[in-house]
């Protein structure tokens, strides 16, 4: 009962967000397309599409399952050292062979699935911060990843490089894959006891608890799909380089990613949000770096106005999304039980009984 | 007492331990000058993370730290340029632009309600992007000595250590300052509103403008750390790179929760000089410097792991400690 009704308002409240995001991506199109013009250009050419949905497919990955792990109130700055390891696993293992193809995929997303499960076990049975978690992983893979390689090692078959390079008329095969994976976690999280799941506890993982849910488990899940998204993202970086690359964690994948799913309307502190949400988040940014690049802006620039956008867009959303409506959802303060005594709506200050109380909860 | 059983207790016992391994290593390490050229290379250390510490404890986050340490060291370098006369008031400058990012962090986290880790992260962006496209590309111009004596040198002579670093006195001082401030009325908002921030609000705190003071502070700290590092290490491209997360890591070392509302100046502090401790450590075992980033991840797991397991045993609080707060919705109600 409860289920159903979360669920229902979750809905509500998703597709409220996600229809903002995609008029703010349209809006950002038409904007570009105009600015594109104006400068005497056009945005929407064969080369600058195919870029465009180039861009996406990689942040796309890393993004998806950014979502799921901060739908569920948690957050994975891993996933970047995590898709340099893999570029590297899939590139040794296959080792130019195309026969070991299938081995070398299964091996990349299986160590990803691993360092997934560990992030996901450290953080609910440890209880270790998420952000204190995937942050020390990624600094273990990457003094591993220093240490091990000098430079650039293993050879992708040219069988498997086909999955970063062909596309079909304008959309890359590695944008279709993206789109197809999106699908299937959109029908994961509304259609399956997890994915409900993964909303209760990143709602409040107490009240989850209460209603019987095992709030580790949809953690542990979304961990584990997490990281690896982020080996599949490995998996398309090696096939378009052609050899595994352990420098690309210096691209700043995990933040920007990050950046998308926020953009996507998803809630930092979790239990509201959506792959849908997160999918135009990727392709606001993708556009956003395909228009720097039709300008020829300098790469500099490039970062002052990704950040400034960032800042602005989210600042926008903010004022939408925080109604009084949206407030009665769920209680504001992330780090206190008081409120779930009873959310504070009315402006006047709650007895001083159940504050005591909750304070006292809380040492 | 009740202190030694929190984070400060664990990051205490760590520091002591990894002390004592430098000392069967190295036994003249506590001897004077190879302290205090110690204390000198964690001084800026120190001053992030009590800059960091003003911020998680109010419950949000400052990313923009690192990009701020190098673009005040590229600023600085550009614009003293060699010139002794021009050094004092190039650190004013230093000190007005530190203090204008953290107004902008502040107000932008708070009143436009944008979640600070993605603030922070814009701002991070932007000073990276800005001070590159400045000086195109690759630092130019050159600090002055008078510049560089903060970071590098101090009054000599003094028995027993040799020589005083201003690094430490400055260090020292900001530690002092930190704990009387955290004991003063705003140190105690502050930390009622990282705890929780609607309760702080009906309690008659101006949420908003505690945050943003402490914003300011760490930015101003950021400020601080960069002359000391700049004086310390001299301009390069790539100063800065990092040092939010090792700030960060300093402070939830030592025991203070993200989410805000617990923890202490010491605590981050020793958590500051915990960190410095094992990268100096780990240069006495000739461990290759490539492996560091990997005993500094396990590091930091393990001991957050260890000093989450005493205390509450309610495995969904934890969870629901989360590092970013864009917690001010309640507000709109009580500001009407």
């Amino acid at each position: 009962m409860t289920r159903v009704v979360s669920a229902s308002r979750n809905l509500r409240a998703r597709t409220g967000t996600t229809g903002l995001v995609y008029v703010a991506l349209v809006i950002v199109l038409v904007v570009s397309a105009l600015f594109v013009a104006f400068q005497g250009g056009s945005l929407f050419t064969a080369a600058n599409t195919v870029d465009l949905f180039t861009r996406s497919s990689l942040l796309g990955f890393l993004a998806i399952g950014q979502t799921l792990v901060i739908l569920c109130r948690s957050l994975d700055l891993s996933v970047g050292y995590v898709a340099a390891l893999s570029t590297m696993v899939a590139a040794i293992t296959m080792a130019g062979d195309p026969s070991r193809i299938v081995l070398g995929v299964g091996v990349t997303l299986g160590l990803a699935a691993l360092i997934g499960l560990v992030n996901g076990l450290v953080i609910t049975k440890l209880r270790v911060n998420p952000f204190i978690t995937t942050l020390g992983m990624g600094l273990i893979i990457k003094g591993y990843l220093d240490t091990r390689f000098q430079g650039p090692a293993g050879s992708i078959p040219a069988e498997f490089q086909m999955f970063g390079l062909s596309r079909v008329g304008v959309l890359p095969v590695s944008t279709l894959v993206m789109l197809a994976l999106a699908v299937a976690v959109i029908l994961f999280l509304r259609r399956s006891r997890t994915g409900f799941h993964m909303y209760a506890v990143g709602g409040d993982a107490e009240v989850a608890r209460l209603s019987g849910i095992r709030p580790e488990l949809p953690v542990i899940t979304a961990h584990v799909l997490c990281s690896m998204t982020a080996g599949a993202a490995g998996l398309l970086l090696a096939s378009r380089f052609g050899t595994g690359n352990s420098l690309v964690y210096n691209n700043g994948y995990e933040l920007e990613a990050i950046a998308a799913v926020v953009l996507g309307g998803t809630y930092l502190l979790g239990g509201r949000g959506g792959v849908a949400g997160t999918v135009a988040g990727v392709f606001i940014l993708a556009t956003l770096d395909t228009v720097f690049n039709t300008l020829s802006v300098d790469p500099f620039v490039k970062d002052v106005l990704r950040g400034a956008i960032v800042i602005a867009t989210v600042a926008i959303y903010a004022r939408g999304q925080h109604t009084r409506a949206a407030v009665r959802l769920r209680f504001p303060s992330g780090g206190a039980p008081p409120s779930a005594t009873g959310p504070p709506d009315p402006p006047t200050p709650p007895p001083p009984e159940p504050e005591t109380a909750a304070q006292g909860g809380t040492r | 007492m009740s202190a030694l059983r929190g984070g400060t207790g664990t990051v205490t016992v760590l520091l002591v331990l990894i002390f004592v391994v430098i000392a069967t290593q190295n036994p003249s390490f506590f001897e004077g000058p190879p302290l205090m050229a110690f204390a000198k290379k964690a001084a800026p250390l120190v001053v992030l993370a009590i800059g960091q510490y003003l911020v998680i404890v109010s419950g949000e986050f400052d990313l923009s730290v690192g990009s701020l340490v190098g673009a005040q060291v590229v600023i600085a370098a550009r614009l003293i340029d060699g010139d002794q006369a021009m050094t004092y008031p190039v650190i004013g400058l230093m000190l007005l632009f530190g203090l204008l990012v953290g107004l902008v962090n502040g107000l932008v986290t708070t009143l436009l309600k944008v979640p600070s880790i993605i603030t922070t992260l814009g701002t991070m962006l932007i000073l990276f992007g800005a001070v590159r496209y400045w000086t195109g590309g690759a630092p130019t111009g050159a600090l002055s000595e008078d510049f560089r004596v903060f970071g590098r040198h101090g009054p000599d002579g003094v028995p027993v250590i040799g020589q005083l670093p201003w690094a430490l006195v400055i260090a020292v001082v900001l530690t002092v300052g930190a704990i009387l401030l955290m004991r003063s009325p705003y140190g105690r908002s502050l930390m009622a509103t990282g705890d929780n921030d609607t309760a702080a609000a009906f309690s008659g705190v101006r949420v908003w403008r505690v945050r943003t003071l402490a914003f300011v502070g760490s930015s101003l700290m950021a400020t601080v750390a960069a002359i000391l590092i700049g004086g310390f290490a001299g301009v390069t491209a790539q100063v800065g790179e990092g040092l939010e997360f090792t700030a960060i890591t300093a402070v939830v070392l030592g025991g203070v929760v993200l989410g805000g509302g617990r923890g202490t100046v010491v605590a981050a502090v020793l958590g500051a000089l915990t960190v410095e401790a094992l990268f100096t450590l780990f240069n006495q075992l000739y461990l290759p410097s490539t492996i560091q980033p990997t005993a500094q991840g396990l590091i930091i797991i393990a001991a957050v792991a260890y000093a989450s397991r005493r205390g509450d045993l309610r495995l969904p609080e934890r969870l629901r400690r989360r590092p970013d707060h864009p917690n001010e919705r309640q507000l709109d109600s009580s500001r009407r």
